[in-house]
């Protein structure tokens, strides 16, 4: 009797002793999982930045640039030359911000009302064409963006331009619109759907039209929902690479004066030349990554104190 | 209970994938810090073949290295596109067995001494949209002019009046540093001119473009774009064989006899070769004999 009853303890202190392991390992590797994501964008970051910083430094190996000139060029021509050779960013940086801010400017009316259509105003049929259609827009490999900028939107911007070509910052401005649309409509759509429906009702209850209803207290209320997205659209505007380099024109210099001139973001210009470049070209390309790196992480800065005020209000 | 087991199963599953997927992208990323240095290898140890040089002679070398070493198992070959100019200076000194350039060597690269063999031929076309009909003949100058931003209407080079769009190759290019250094205006490119990324991406802003001049390799010639004739000559391979068209270049590898290992020196006669020459041919290349 006394036998058995110690047996059936070692058998629970082994099968809990197991099962201990078992969590002991299934913790690690949860913690494995989880440092993934920590381990690449640290090591992306010590990368581009190692690699960027260094023409900047005195006693670099490959040569030194000065970051003024740098960072205040207006030209970029690589020359076997060190002497002649020119890595000039800002009308690079003009270049990235005014087709963002156009993108902003055409893109977010349109998605923001695009989300209301379809939480708020779309019968069911109506819906489910629409809705599909922007899930299906998000979707689309920017590669595709890019061809069909080059083959629709530039020869049609050719015709109505006042200049001979049609790669310019209004034929990138116009790839990007399309490219946030999908970004901006479903996170303003899920905004929208969570504002309670007794927001609406105290609305029609005080006799506003529904017209008045989604612009006096729906919009107001998603507010938060509407910023992410478009701080969103800003980040995927302006990392944005392949589809643009088919249509910016990529010129080595000038800071664009209309929408019709050629412009090259930065994005475009490491593309365009890291597959060649090597030494002190090879490392102001990276200078230029450090830029936008710079770029990316500022907008997430925005992004996370515009929703800590939103949320204290 | 048995679906939550499932489920657990395949996230972990999924989730090593993804760890393995990860480690891949590192490797790829280290490829983009390879330096000339990079390429120094142990150059006299027999079986191993280094060069480095032309990033258009590239496509070539690594194509023809593969056939090599696939018929020479024990061979390790390796080549490196970093630029004509830092091939050859590899090549003096010995960093690499041999270099390669998608130009003539200059003066002082002559007088290295260093033996060269030509192991192909490019030409680059000039190309316009094939609705301007007004132009089918160009001269150097007149080319220089227009890629310097100097002439900017058709009219000034007996076209009709109108805006021309220029398009360059990107900035390291082996076609564009070849056309810069033929036509003679390295450097001083127009800033309102197009950088289109790659041969074909030139080709198609040219066809789209009724305005546009562009350049582009022999083997990207098509009935969508129009090849100007250079100084009376038609751009075909005849007339870069027979040296009257004026834009194309030779692809040269060259080397100091006494750095070459006996496997190098195969492999340069297998270039030579007709097997190798047919290589030469499909990566683009025209052949030398």
């Amino acid at each position: 009797m006394e036998k058995d009853m110690s047996k059936d303890m070692n058998k629970d202190i082994a099968a809990n002793r197991k099962r201990e392991k078992i969590e002991a390992v299934a913790k690690a590797w949860f913690l494995i999982n989880a440092s993934v994501a920590i381990i690449c964008v640290a090591a992306i970051t010590f990368f581009v930045f190692y690699k960027g910083l260094q023409p900047f430094f005195t006693g670099n190996h490959e040569g030194t640039y000065s970051f003024i000139k740098f960072i205040t060029g207006l030209e970029w021509d690589y020359s076997d030359n060190p002497e002649v050779a020119l890595y000039g960013v800002l009308y690079m940086i003009i270049g990235s911000i005014v087709a963002t801010l156009g993108a902003i400017v055409i893109g977010v009316p349109i998605s923001v009302l695009t989300a209301v259509f379809i939480a708020e105003i779309a019968p069911e049929p109506v819906k489910k064409i629409v809705k599909p259609a922007v899930e299906l827009l998000a979707g689309i490999p920017s590669i595709l963006y890019g061809v069909f900028g080059l083959g629709i939107i530039v020869p049609w911007i050719r015709d109505i331009s006042p200049k001979a070509q049609g790669q310019s910052l209004f034929a990138v401005m116009i790839v990007l619109t399309i490219m946030i649309l999908p970004t901006i409509i479903t996170i303003t759509e899920n905004a929208i759907r969570v504002v309670p429906n007794s927001f609406r009702e105290g609305s029609y209850g005080l006799g506003a039209s529904k017209i008045q209803t989604i612009f006096k207290v729906i919009l107001p209320a998603a507010k938060s929902g509407i910023i992410t997205g478009v701080v969103l659209g800003i980040g995927r505007a302006i990392g944005e690479t392949m589809a643009v380099i088919l249509v910016a024109g990529n010129p080595q210099g000038g800071i664009p004066t209309s929408i019709w001139e050629p412009i090259r973001p930065l994005t475009t210009n490491i593309a365009l030349e890291m597959s060649y470049a090597f030494g002190m070209h090879q490392e102001m390309l990276f200078s230029t990554g450090v830029v936008l790196f710079v770029f990316i992480i500022v907008i997430n800065l925005i992004l996370a104190r515009a929703k800590a005020k939103i949320s204290e209000q | 209970m048995k679906n939550f087991k499932i489920l657990l199963a395949l996230v972990i599953v999924l989730s090593l994938v993804g760890i393995t997927g990860c480690s891949t992208d590192d490797t790829t990323g280290d490829t983009l810090n390879t330096t000339p240095e990079a390429a120094t290898g142990d150059t006299m140890s027999s079986g191993v073949v280094t060069g480095s040089g032309s990033t258009s002679v590239e496509k070539i070398a690594l194509a023809t290295m593969d056939e090599f070493m696939a018929l020479n198992p024990n061979v390790d070959a390796t080549y490196e596109g970093i630029g004509s100019s830092g091939g050859v200076k590899n090549a003096d000194e010995g960093t690499t067995e041999f270099g390669a350039a998608s130009r003539k060597l200059k003066d002082e690269e002559k007088s290295w001494g260093m033996t060269e063999v030509v192991i192909a031929y490019d030409g680059i076309a000039v190309i316009v949209h094939p609705s301007n009909t007004a132009m089918n003949d160009i001269t150097m100058d007149q080319i220089l002019g227009i890629f310097k931003g100097e002439i900017t209407d058709w009219s000034e080079v007996g076209g009709t009046a109108g805006p021309i769009v220029v398009v360059s190759r990107e900035d390291g290019s082996g076609t564009r540093g070849a056309f810069e250094e033929i036509v003679g205006f390295e450097d001083e490119l127009s800033s309102d001119a197009i950088n289109a990324e790659g041969n074909g991406n030139v080709q198609v802003t040219v066809a789209t473009n009724e305005s546009a001049i562009g350049y582009v390799s022999f083997t990207y010639i098509d009935d969508t774009v129009k090849p100007l004739l250079v100084e009376g000559v038609e751009a075909t391979v005849g007339n870069v064989l027979n040296d009257t068209f004026p834009i194309s270049r030779p692809f040269i590898m060259m080397y100091h006899e006494e750095n070459m290992s006996d496997t190098a020196l195969a492999y340069i006669d297998f270039i030579l070769s007709p097997e190798g020459q047919e290589i030469v041919e499909e990566e683009g290349g025209i052949p030398v004999n």
